[in-house]
């Protein structure tokens, strides 16, 4: 425990800089063991998180991480970036703010820069409904200690001037959830700390591994997968691995790997596509999110501005875009930001996202022994990953659900009993 | 673009009709367990491969008809109407 990676600072720049040595790799590629404690599938920020803590916090380290591409190659590099906990259910609440202080002391726990970014987050209301669950949120938020309120079209066009707050519009602004912690994290850099800092505690990443099935024993389905097994290992593009544990972190995949282990899930995937515009001069300050008109956007720092959009209706493993999304998302940024139709797109992209039912994750253990979920992230998985690693290790090296993913079982599928995040980005207002 | 066979008005863009998903058996609701019930209603097999699914002509024929669809490349074989 304890552990740190070695510290990127202006003296090891000079350092390397006059002696020409070998930069440190920030994670190497090992030779696979042919057992571990723990395998857990998919190398993406949640996978990683994972292996971090379960080294970092219970000092369990025989642990593979193995990604059928290359780490942080999914949702991890594809999502917008966008952090917040001003979410619905309390459920909700308790577990993204938990995520958000993650956030606010990565940088420093990882030895990495993260770049942070406490910009604040605008969820705007075009409607009366829209605004009441505006309300809504801003008293669920303030019960539970989230600095979050309801603000009006004037208070929002000082947030962020470009908006246009005119009553005239379409969709008129009738106010806005402003949620003061939020802001915006470099994607790409989590992941590699979250890699580093595995690595360091001896964990293997192990990439280009694909895995072929999920041995399971004694279960009531065929070939003794199923509810009542137990996990043996896992069957990979690089051999066989024996061990009693596999956590299956594969978002979009999530159905299939779990299919492997005999256990089905409440999920179907959709691609969900997003945009970026070429860089220009840092104009808005703070995140802004329209659910009425499905679009959310913030400036990064390169000065590009970056879009999402809610998932495409069609459930599909196949992530090319569409120019329908462009057009629509075109139309619905310039009814909010007029000012801005001489920009030019750079480039429009797609990822994968593993739709629930109620829009709340699949966490933590199921009917077989040793295989254990963390799925269902749909369009959340970016915000929630340190605090998933978190509770995941812990519920995995305590053998129970974490208090934080009580509510977040398998099993509240078929007892009934869901928890109806509508505060998630993919649900219109 | 997926250009989807509606078996009435003949090739539409997805987006005239809306997905019901993945074809799936519905249990008897006065014999079946709450259990089984609740499985119909969010299980799904979720497959990277051939599924027969339904669709809703919304904007046309509002007729329901299922279709068979590769999820992996969005190609599509088979209609009937249901």
């Amino acid at each position: 425990m304890g552990k740190r990676p070695p510290k990127y600072s202006a003296g090891a720049l000079i350092k390397h800089g006059l002696t020409r040595g070998d930069w440190p790799r920030m994670w190497r590629r090992p030779e696979m063991r042919t057992s571990y404690d723990v395998v857990i599938i998919g190398g993406g920020l949640h996978g990683l998180a994972t292996a971090y803590y379960l080294a970092e916090n219970h000092g369990i380290n025989n642990v593979a991480v193995v990604d059928k591409g290359y780490i942080g190659g999914g949702g991890s590099g594809r999502n917008t970036a966008i952090v917040r906990s001003n979410y619905l259910t309390p459920e909700g609440v308790a577990f993204y703010d938990r995520g958000l202080d993650l956030y606010s002391t990565m940088a420093a726990d990882l030895n990495l820069n993260v770049m942070f970014s406490r910009r604040g987050h605008l969820t705007l209301a075009h409607t009366d409904s829209a605004l009441r669950t505006m309300h809504w949120r801003a008293e669920v938020n303030k019960l539970q200690g989230i600095n979050s309120s309801v603000i009006g079209p004037e208070e929002v066009r000082k947030a962020a001037p470009s908006l246009d707050v005119s009553p005239s519009t379409r969709y008129p602004i009738l106010g806005a959830l402003h949620h003061p912690p939020g802001g915006i994290v470099r994607h790409d850099a989590v992941v590699w700390g979250y890699a580093r800092g595995a690595d360091v505690h001896d964990i293997h990443i192990l990439q280009e591994t694909e895995v072929l099935d999920i041995i399971v024993n004694g279960g009531s389905g065929p070939d003794g997968k199923g509810a009542g097994g137990k996990v043996a290992g896992v069957k990979t593009s690089r051999g066989d691995v024996s061990a009693p544990i596999v956590v299956n972190c594969t978002a979009g995949w999530a159905s299939l790997i779990s299919n492997m282990a005999g256990v089905p899930l409440p999920i179907t995937t959709h691609p969900l596509q997003a945009a970026v515009t070429e860089p220009c001069k840092v104009f808005l300050p703070t995140v802004v999110v329209s659910g009425s008109l499905h679009v959310y956007v913030s400036q990064t720092d390169r000065g590009e501005l970056v879009f999402g959009a809610s998932v495409d209706p069609v459930g599909t493993y196949r992530v090319n875009g569409t120019l329908e999304f462009t057009e629509e998302l075109a139309g619905h940024v310039l009814e909010l930001m007029p000012g801005i139709s001489k920009m030019r797109l750079l480039r429009q992209w797609s990822g994968l996202c593993d739709m629930t039912p109620d829009y709340s994750p699949v966490m933590g253990n199921t009917p077989v022994e040793g295989y254990l979920v963390d799925v269902g992230w749909g369009t959340y998985g970016f915000k929630a990953g340190p605090v998933a690693g978190e509770t995941m290790a812990e519920t995995i090296a305590t053998g129970r659900n974490a208090d934080l993913i009580a509510a977040f079982g398998i099993e509240r599928f078929t007892e009934g009993d869901l928890v109806g995040e509508k505060g998630a980005a993919a649900v219109g207002h | 673009m997926i250009v989807v066979p509606c078996p009435n008005c003949g090739p539409r863009n997805s987006g005239d009709l809306r997905p019901a998903g993945e074809v799936v058996s519905r249990p008897d609701p006065a014999t079946c367990s709450l259990r089984e019930w609740r499985e119909y209603l969010y299980m799904r097999h979720n497959p990277a491969d051939w599924v027969t699914e339904t669709w809703y002509c919304r904007g046309g024929c509002r007729r329901y008809f299922t279709i068979e669809r590769n999820t992996a490349t969005n190609e599509i074989r088979g209609q009937e109407a249901s």
